[in-house]
């Protein structure tokens, strides 16, 4: 029993590093397709990233891994929240508002905010919740068309909520006092560079560990598994399925809330237009190559970080566009997946081969006792 | 004798959407037209309007739609077979990109060639990971979307960079599609729409949107929406391809290769997304440039569920998209704002019709609608626009309520999104 097992960890660690290696070939046949310079683009990306580097990595893959986190929740029972979007970018709006009018005093109204955001984001995915369980609307459609309306209203609201800053053209809401930001973790003894790591990592922490927590020991981790894994059988032991559907877009949304948080408490301290976009789709595919678990979407984010930040110096380091680390990044999940299904089928071979020939080796003993 | 038994398939995995359905009566839907523009001339009358229905706006919409149509068309080709397509918007990308470039260096037809071509080259990969090694749809479509957006803006750069007014995010201006119209009608027709007449000026406004400035590519396209339905509903090729998409496993035991029928269905697809995003840089802007797809591949696909797996309600879908949106690029907030007159006033008939008709001990039936079209109507008395970013949101709005209100009725194909592997038993 512990062989196959220490097999099948190695098949499923094989899978994300064959993917990465099929990306890392595939890239450098388009870069020789298009004649750019393969060695120097390589040296570029595979460079010991630099202290101040090391810390935007470390404060990029937070906010991922949160995104990570909300989409895994959906995916862990078949959902696919591609709404995550929308619902940061509302819940943030929110949080900013309500943190930016100061009606509590320091980590109090930090902490309220917080709440207001996961309450915000778990609203705006409670809708396509509710408009799959009751009237059978795809999630998939339906997150996407939440996500176009809430740019919308958030731009809407933004116009109404701003604050006029003096020699400035952003809109944004009101900054955070000082009491209400989050302090950042000092890492110059340790790396020799002033910038600093979200305070916020705690969180991304907590939320790491509660979803391990939630998935893999509660009875509503047991039921999220089991529908994803066969809702019939699932909906066969008692699971209400549709509850289930409510309730994990519910989660995901309140995980997808707080993904804007590490920007609002520790960097920006207002949410204004410029806030980053597209931190949901990053999410889905870092949540996709730690395929769901814990620590495997930690060192996705991390990944993902790593390939951002070092992609920068791509134009002045290589002379090729830092567009080429999308391209890289494209390959990777496309040939991660494709790498996973690949090792599921072959450890079903393995399986089915072994419980065959174990049947074999007992008719023989049988065959030979009776002889 | 595959060809028959194929279609035996085929048919009998479509007969079930056929029975227990009464037939709808043909002049339904001629009928349901006729009725919308009858209330378009009502409201723009009383309301004053007249952007409502003018050949500007009708004109823009039909232009709008029509990538919306085609990405819909690659949409319901893979859908049909059973392969879910989210990746539209990824192909779609990598056609605005060959359309560019394409169209730039050897004329606007070579253009045409060059979005369908890296619209297929994107569907050969969706095809390859989906049908091939059999990974989920969405996420493979979502690692398509990521691709396409990646290579698009990589090879923007690496191909406009330094060419007369291009740059790395932006392709020089290109040669232009010719615009079509038929002569002589044009003119008369705008004085009729310029007398503002009940039902006669909208009439005209519509006639003079389709004949008048009509781009080769938008025919080209409609020629496709046709074509595909005849192809899909009308031939035993297209019967084999839905039977796919209905029930692979009994058609392959009917001989149809459904592998075969499916990963051509995924190809169709990426180049239907591929002309898609070619439309936008060929017609709509005349150049390529980055984030011009603006999610449209999306609303393609919404546009297919919205038209239930149909071509002709796909195409109803993509327009409702393309009005709204012209709406709204014309800066129609007064004409979003006049439809709030009409749709208080159905609230209201719903709301009374549902009061009268409400069973023994349900007294409140039909109050909802009542107090929501007062609400409405409401609305309509106390503002004369509606914000920008509301007009905006208005087609995404529409797209939810119409999936909210209709997903009962809707079906999608029975075998839509689940792996196919030959040989196993279902």
């Amino acid at each position: 029993m512990k062989r196959v097992d220490t097999r099948r960890l190695a098949l499923a660690a094989a899978a994300p590093l064959l993917a990465i290696l099929v990306a890392l070939a595939l890239t450098t046949i388009i870069l020789l397709a298009s004649g750019d310079p393969v060695a120097a683009v390589w040296a570029q990306l595979f460079k010991v990233p630099l202290p101040r580097q090391i810390v935007a990595i470390s404060n990029e893959a937070i906010v991922l891994y949160l995104s990570a986190v909300a989409v895994a929740i959906g995916f862990k029972m078949n959902l696919f929240n591609i709404g995550v979007d929308g619902q940061y970018r509302i819940a943030s709006f929110a949080a900013a508002v309500f943190a930016g009018a100061h009606f509590l005093p320091g980590w109090l109204n930090i902490i309220v905010s917080i709440l207001i955001a996961m309450a915000t984001g778990a609203l705006w995915a409670f809708i396509a919740g509710v408009l799959k369980v009751t009237r059978g609307v795809s999630e998939v459609i339906s997150t996407i068309m939440l996500n176009y309306i809430a740019t919308y209203l958030v731009a809407f609201l933004l116009q109404k909520a701003a604050v006029k800053v003096e020699g400035s053209n952003a809109t944004s809401t009101a900054v955070l006092h000082d009491d209400s930001k989050v302090p950042n973790i000092d890492v110059s003894g340790l790396l020799g560079t002033p910038r600093q790591v979200y305070g916020l990592l705690v969180l991304a922490i907590i939320i790491g560990v509660a979803y391990w927590f939630v998935v893999n020991r509660t009875r509503f981790g047991f039921d999220l598994r089991a529908t994803g894994a066969s809702e019939t059988a699932a909906v066969a032991s008692g699971v209400r399925v549709k509850k289930m559907v409510a309730t994990s877009m519910v989660l995901s949304g309140a995980a997808a809330g707080l993904v804007g948080m590490p920007l609002l408490f520790c960097q920006d301290y207002a949410y204004g237009d410029t806030v980053q976009s597209g931190l949901g789709f990053a999410g889905l595919a870092v949540a996709l190559l730690g395929r769901n678990h814990p620590v495997g979407m930690a060192f996705a984010a991390v990944l993902w970080g790593y390939l951002d930040q070092l992609s920068n110096g791509l134009q002045i380091g290589a002379g090729v566009s830092d567009k080429l680390v999308l391209i890289i990044q494209g390959i990777i999940v496309l040939s991660v997946v494709v790498a996973y299904e690949l090792v599921r089928r072959a450890s079903l071979r393995i399986d089915q081969k072994r419980v065959g020939s174990a049947e074999v080796k007992s008719v023989n003993k049988v065959e030979a006792v009776a002889a | 004798m595959s060809t028959q038994a194929g279609s035996v398939a085929g048919a009998a995995a479509v007969a079930q959407v056929a029975t227990g359905k009464k037939a709808r009566p043909r002049w339904l839907w001629p009928a349901v037209a006729l009725g919308a523009l009858v209330l378009l001339a009502t409201v723009r009358v009383i309301t004053g309007a007249h952007d409502i229905d003018s050949s500007g706006a009708l004109s823009a919409s039909i232009g709008l739609a029509m990538p919306i149509v085609l990405a819909g068309l690659g949409g319901l080709w893979s859908e049909r077979a059973g392969v879910v397509n989210i990746g539209l918007e990824g192909m779609m990308i990598l056609g605005t990109w060959g359309a560019a470039f394409f169209g730039y260096h050897y004329g606007p037809a070579a253009g045409i060639l060059g979005a369908v071509g890296m619209g297929v080259l994107a569907g050969a990969i969706h095809a390859l990971a989906t049908v091939v090694f059999g990974v989920d749809h969405i996420v493979s479509g979502v690692a398509i979307n990521l691709l396409g957006a990646g290579a698009g803006s990589f090879l923007a750069v690496r191909t406009f960079t330094g060419l007369q007014g291009g740059g790395p995010t932006q392709s020089p201006p290109l040669q232009q599609l010719p615009f079509l119209s038929i002569p002589g009608i044009g003119e008369p027709l705008l004085a009729v729409e310029k007398s503002h007449l009940w039902l006669l000026a909208d009439l005209a406004g519509l006639l003079r949107a389709v004949t008048t400035n009509v781009n080769a590519l938008t025919i080209l396209a409609v020629g496709l929406l046709v074509g595909s339905w005849w192809v899909l509903w009308r031939t035993a090729f297209g019967l084999r391809l839905r039977a796919c998409g209905e029930a692979p496993h009994a058609a392959e035991t009917l001989g149809v290769n459904v592998m075969r029928l499916k990963y051509l269905a995924v190809l169709v697809s990426g180049a239907f997304a591929g002309l898609a995003g070619g439309f936008l840089v060929l017609v709509a802007s005349n150049l390529y440039r980055e984030g011009q797809t603006g999610g449209r591949g999306y609303i393609g696909l919404a546009a297919m569920i919205f038209g239930n797996w149909r071509p002709g309600g796909l195409a109803a879908g993509a327009l409702l998209f393309g009005y709204t949106d012209s709406i709204q690029l014309r800066g129609g907030g007064d004409v979003i704002h006049a439809y709030l007159l009409p749709a208080g006033v159905l609230l209201l008939a719903w709301g009374v019709w549902q009061f009268l008709r409400r069973r023994a001990g349900k007294a409140f039936t039909g109050v909802v609608p009542v107090v929501m079209s007062v609400l409405v109507l409401a609305w309509y008395a106390l503002t004369s626009t509606i914000p920008p970013e509301f007009t905006s949101m208005t087609p995404y709005i529409a797209t939810l309520l119409v999936l909210a209100l209709a997903s009962q009725r809707l079906r999608m194909p029975a075998a839509d999104g689940q792996v196919y592997r030959r040989g196993e038993a279902k």
